[in-house]
C-alpha cells in the first residue's frame, strides 16, 4: 500500500516535471539552416526526422534567414503540449488524425485561406493531408516460401486457420489501448467490414502478440519472431527495409485502411507567415508526381490501390474515437475478442 | 418627338399664366416608386427572414438528429450505463464550410464525455431544447435531450448536448440574402417600369385634351366630344359649359355692338337733318354760326361714335377673324367709288393705280373698315384742290394712300396710332383718334404691317401691306 503511494507520488512528480520543465524529453531533435538566422521555425512532429529532413533542407536552402527546429515526440504528447501552450510551435505534424481534427476542431488551428486542397486532404482550409499511408499486413518471405502469399484479410483467415501450429504466438498486431493509430486503424476496418472482427478472433485465438508500435513490429517479423504483422504502417516497413527481401509488405486487396499525416499551422504561432510557406512548401512537393526524393512518405496522389483505399475521413467525426466511452466500448470489445 | 415637341409648347405657353402647385405625373411616380420600393424592402425582409427560419431550423433538426441519435445508443448494462457512440451521430454533422462541432454527455447532472465546459441544461424527459451560445469563441447552435433510463439501481437521466458552428448555416444565409436581394431588385425594377408605364397612360387623356383645346382655333368654342375618362368628365363638362357661355356671350355682344351701332347712328343722323333744314331758315348770323358749330358737333359725335363701335367689333372680330379669299383691288376700287362724292366736295382728285387680282385672306368687314379709315383721314387732311393717290400692288399686297397734306409730326410719327392720339398739327380737323388705331388692330389681326410715312415732296404716305 505504502509502495503504490510512493510510486503514485513519484509517477506524478515526474508527469509533473515533464510537464512543466522546458528541459522536455524529445524522441529527436533537429535543426535545420543557418544558426545565425532571423527567424527560427518550430515544427512538433511525430514522423521521424529522416522521413521529412529532404524536403526542410530543400525549404531553408533559399532562405538564410530561416532555421527550422524540428522537435519529435508521440502524438498524444504532441496534443498534449499544444493544449498546454500553443504559442510554443509554429508547425504540429502529426499521424493521429483525430487528436489533429480536435485541436483544430478546439480552434488552435490558423486558417490558411490562400492554400486550395482536395476538400479530402483538407478540413477548415486549417489541417492538411500530406500523405496518404495504407495499413498493410508485413509476412515474414522465409515462412511463407514456396507457399501462396494471401492477399484478403478473407485469405489470411483461411491462411492462420489452415495451420495454427505454425503461426501460435507468431502474430501482432497493435495494442489499440496504448497506441492510437492502432486503435484508429481498427475502428476503422470494424466500420468497414465484419471480417475485422473474425480476423481478430482467429488472431485472437492464436495468441496474438500486442505491439505499441509499428516499427517494432517490422523488426520482429525481419527476424522471425514473428510471422505476420496486421495493421502495420506499409509505408515505414517499406522505408526501414528498402534492401531488405525478408519481409513481404501486403496492402489488403478488400479494402486498406489509409491514414493521412497531417499538419497545421498554429494559431498562436510567432512566424504564422513562414509556417504557411512550409504547408504550401510540403502540400506542393507531395502533389507532385512522380515522388519527389526529398519526400520519403506516400503520397497523396500515388494511385497503387487507389479504388481499395479506405481513408480515414478527414471530418470531425472522427473525434468519435476519442470519446471516452466509445473507446471503452470498443476497447472491451476488442479485448473479449483478442483475449482468449 | 414632333408631338412631345407641341405638347411641351403648349404646356409652357400655358403654364406662363397659369398658378402651378405639383405635378400629377410626378406625384403619381413617386407614389408608385415608393410603393415599389417598400414592397421590395418587405419582399426582402420576408424572404430572408424567412430562409434564415428554414435554414435554421434545418441545423436544428441535424443536430436533433444527432443528439436522438446518441440518446438511443444508450444502454444499461451490468447496471452501468454505457453509451457507444454511433458513428453517424458525429458524420451528420459535416458541413461544406467544415463546422466544428462540440458535444456533451452528461449521466444524472455528471459529466461522462465530450466536451465538459459546454452548457448543460437538465431537462425532462423527451424534449429538444435548442438554443444558440457563443462556445469556443464562436457562435454555436445546440440541441440538448434528455432521456430516462430504467436500471437496477434505480432510474438514470442523460443528458446530451450537441452543438454546432454556424459557419455553414450563415453561407447559406448569405447566399439566400443574395437571392433575396436580387428579387426584390428584380421586382423593384419591374415596379419601376411598371410605374412609369401607368403614370404615362394616366397622364395621356390629359395631354390629349391640353392638346387638342390647344390646337383649337380662337373661333372655334365647340364641345369637346371625344372620348374622356370618367374622372375628367366633370372637368370636361365644365369646359365644354364655359365655352358654351363664352360662344352665347360672344354673339351677344357682337348683337349689342350692331345694335348699339344703329342705335346711337340713327337719331344723330336724325338731330343733324333737322340742324341743317334749320339752318336754311335761319338767317340770323349769330344763329347761323350756332347751328354750325351744332352740326359740326354732331358730326364729331357720329363719327366718333361709329369709329368707336367699329374699333370695339374690329377688337371681337379681330379674335374671331372670319378670313375669306378676297381681291384687294376690289376693295379698293369700291372704296374709292364710294368715296369719289365725299373727294369732289372738297374739290380733291381722287385716282386709283390697281391691278386686276391682288389676292388677301382676310375679313372683308375689317378689311373695309381699315381701308375706309386710311382714305377718310387723307381726305380729311387734305387740303382742297389738292390730289390723293390710292395705288395697290401684288407680292406683297399692299394698299397705299398718298395726300398733299401737312403730313405727320415726325417726332409723333411712331405713336399717332394709339388709341385717343391724334397729331398735334390737326386740331381744327374733326376726329377721334381712333382711325389709324383700327387700322393698326386690323393690321395686326391680319399679320399685316402699317407704315406711316412722310412724303419727300410733303403730304402723307400710309402703307398697308399683307
Amino acid at each position: 500500500m505504502r509502495r503504490t503511494f510512493l510510486l503514485i507520488l513519484m509517477l506524478a512528480t515526474l508527469l509533473s516535471h515533464a510537464t512543466t520543465s522546458t528541459a522536455q524529453q524529445w524522441e529527436d531533435h533537429q535543426t535545420f539552416g543557418n544558426d545565425t538566422a532571423r527567424v527560427t521555425l518550430r515544427i512538433l512532429s511525430s514522423t521521424d526526422a529522416a522521413y521529412l529532413a529532404p524536403i526542410i533542407t530543400d525549404f531553408v536552402a533559399p532562405y538564410p534567414d530561416i532555421q527550422v527546429e524540428y522537435f519529435v515526440t508521440g502524438t498524444a504528447e504532441i496534443y498534449d503540449l499544444v493544449l498546454q501552450d500553443p504559442s510554443a510551435f509554429d508547425l504540429v505534424i502529426s499521424s493521429a488524425m483525430d487528436l489533429q481534427i480536435k485541436l483544430v476542431n478546439d480552434g488552435f488551428a490558423s486558417r490558411l485561406e490562400d492554400i486550395s486542397a482536395p476538400a479530402w486532404t483538407q478540413w477548415r482550409s486549417s489541417l492538411f493531408g500530406f500523405t496518404a499511408e495504407p495499413a498493410a499486413i508485413v509476412l515474414n518471405k522465409a515462412a511463407f516460401a514456396g507457399k501462396s502469399i494471401p492477399q484478403t484479410r478473407q485469405q489470411l483467415i483461411t491462411r492462420l486457420r489452415a495451420d495454427p501450429a505454425m503461426f501460435q504466438d507468431k502474430i501482432a498486431t497493435y495494442d489499440i489501448r496504448r497506441s492510437g493509430l492502432g486503435y484508429l486503424f481498427a475502428a476503422q476496418d470494424a466500420r468497414s467490414s465484419e471480417t475485422y472482427w473474425r480476423l481478430t478472433e482467429v488472431m485472437g485465438a492464436l495468441g496474438t502478440k500486442l505491439y505499441c508500435c509499428s516499427a517494432q513490429m517490422i523488426d520482429a517479423v525481419a527476424d522471425g519472431q514473428i510471422l505476420v504483422a496486421y495493421n502495420v504502417l506499409g509505408s515505414y516497413a517499406a522505408a526501414q527495409y528498402a534492401h531488405n527481401d525478408q519481409i513481404e509488405i501486403i496492402i489488403p486487396d478488400d479494402f486498406a485502411t489509409t491514414m493521412m499525416r497531417t499538419i497545421f499551422v498554429s494559431n498562436k504561432a510567432d512566424n504564422s507567415e513562414f509556417a504557411s510557406a512550409f504547408v504550401r512548401f510540403l502540400l506542393t512537393a507531395s502533389a507532385r508526381a512522380p515522388a519527389p526524393d526529398t519526400l520519403r512518405l506516400p503520397l497523396l496522389t500515388d494511385q497503387n490501390g487507389e479504388d481499395a483505399r479506405r481513408m480515414i475521413p478527414l471530418e470531425p467525426s472522427i473525434m468519435i474515437y476519442l470519446d471516452r466511452l466509445q473507446r471503452r466500448a470498443f476497447t472491451q470489445e476488442w479485448e473479449s475478442a483478442i483475449d482468449q | 418627338m414632333s408631338d412631345f415637341g407641341v405638347r411641351d409648347g403648349s404646356q409652357d405657353t400655358q403654364n406662363e399664366n397659369v398658378a402651378v402647385a405639383g405635378s400629377l405625373r410626378r406625384t403619381l411616380m413617386i407614389s408608385l416608386v415608393g410603393a415599389a420600393l417598400i414592397l421590395a424592402a418587405i419582399l426582402y425582409i420576408v424572404v430572408r427572414s424567412y430562409a434564415a427560419q428554414i435554414a435554421q431550423t434545418t441545423q436544428d433538426r441535424i443536430l436533433s438528429a444527432s443528439v436522438t441519435s446518441i440518446l438511443d445508443a444508450a444502454t444499461i448494462r451490468n447496471g452501468a450505463l454505457d453509451v457507444e457512440l454511433p458513428y453517424a451521430a458525429f458524420s451528420i454533422l459535416s458541413t461544406p464550410a467544415d463546422d466544428r462541432f462540440f458535444y456533451a454527455i452528461y449521466q444524472d447532472g455528471n459529466f461522462l464525455s465530450g466536451y465538459s465546459d459546454l452548457d448543460y441544461l437538465p431537462l425532462p424527459d423527451g424534449q429538444m431544447h435548442f438554443e444558440s451560445i457563443e462556445f469556443a469563441d464562436a457562435p454555436v447552435r445546440i440541441a440538448v435531450g434528455a432521456r430516462r433510463l430504467i436500471g437496477a439501481s434505480g432510474p438514470v437521466t442523460l443528458n446530451v448536448v450537441v452543438g454546432q458552428t454556424k459557419e455553414s448555416l450563415a453561407g447559406v444565409l448569405n447566399r439566400i440574402a443574395g437571392h433575396a436581394a436580387l428579387l426584390g431588385g428584380g421586382f423593384f425594377v419591374v415596379m419601376t417600369l411598371f410605374s412609369i408605364w401607368l403614370t404615362a397612360v394616366s397622364i395621356l387623356p390629359l395631354t390629349r385634351l391640353a392638346a387638342s383645346v390647344h390646337r383649337r382655333g380662337p373661333e372655334d368654342l365647340r364641345p369637346v366630344v371625344s372620348p374622356v375618362p370618367g374622372e375628367m368628365a366633370p372637368l370636361v363638362g365644365s369646359l365644354n359649359n364655359l365655352m358654351r357661355r363664352l360662344d352665347h356671350s360672344l354673339n351677344q355682344s357682337e348683337e349689342f355692338i350692331a345694335e348699339a351701332a344703329h342705335r346711337v347712328r340713327t337719331p344723330l343722323a336724325t338731330v343733324r337733318t333737322y340742324a341743317e333744314t334749320t339752318l336754311q331758315r335761319v338767317d340770323k348770323l349769330e344763329n347761323r354760326q350756332a347751328l354750325r358749330s351744332m352740326v359740326r358737333a354732331i358730326d364729331e359725335s357720329s363719327r366718333a361714335a361709329g369709329q368707336l363701335l367699329d374699333h370695339a367689333m374690329i377688337t371681337f372680330r379681330a379674335d374671331h377673324l372670319t378670313k375669306t379669299h378676297l381681291n384687294l383691288s376690289d376693295l379698293a376700287r369700291e372704296l374709292v367709288r364710294s368715296m369719289g362724292p365725299i373727294a369732289e366736295m372738297k374739290d380733291i382728285e381722287l385716282t386709283l393705280t390697281a391691278p386686276k387680282d391682288v389676292a388677301v385672306n382676310g375679313d372683308a368687314i375689317l378689311l373695309q373698315n381699315a381701308l375706309r379709315n386710311i382714305l377718310d383721314n387723307a381726305l380729311k387732311y387734305s387740303p382742297p384742290e389738292s390730289s390723293i393717290t390710292v395705288t395697290v400692288t401684288d407680292n406683297p399686297a399692299t394698299f397705299r394712300v398718298q395726300d398733299q397734306g401737312q403730313g405727320f409730326p415726325t417726332a409723333e410719327i411712331n405713336t399717332v396710332a394709339t388709341r385717343f392720339t391724334r397729331g398735334s398739327n390737326v386740331a381744327g380737323v374733326i376726329g377721334s383718334g381712333l382711325g389709324l388705331t383700327i387700322v393698326k388692330d386690323v393690321a395686326t389681326a391680319h399679320d399685316g404691317t402699317l407704315t406711316l410715312n412722310n412724303q419727300p415732296g410733303g403730304g402723307a404716305c400710309v402703307e398697308l401691306s399683307f
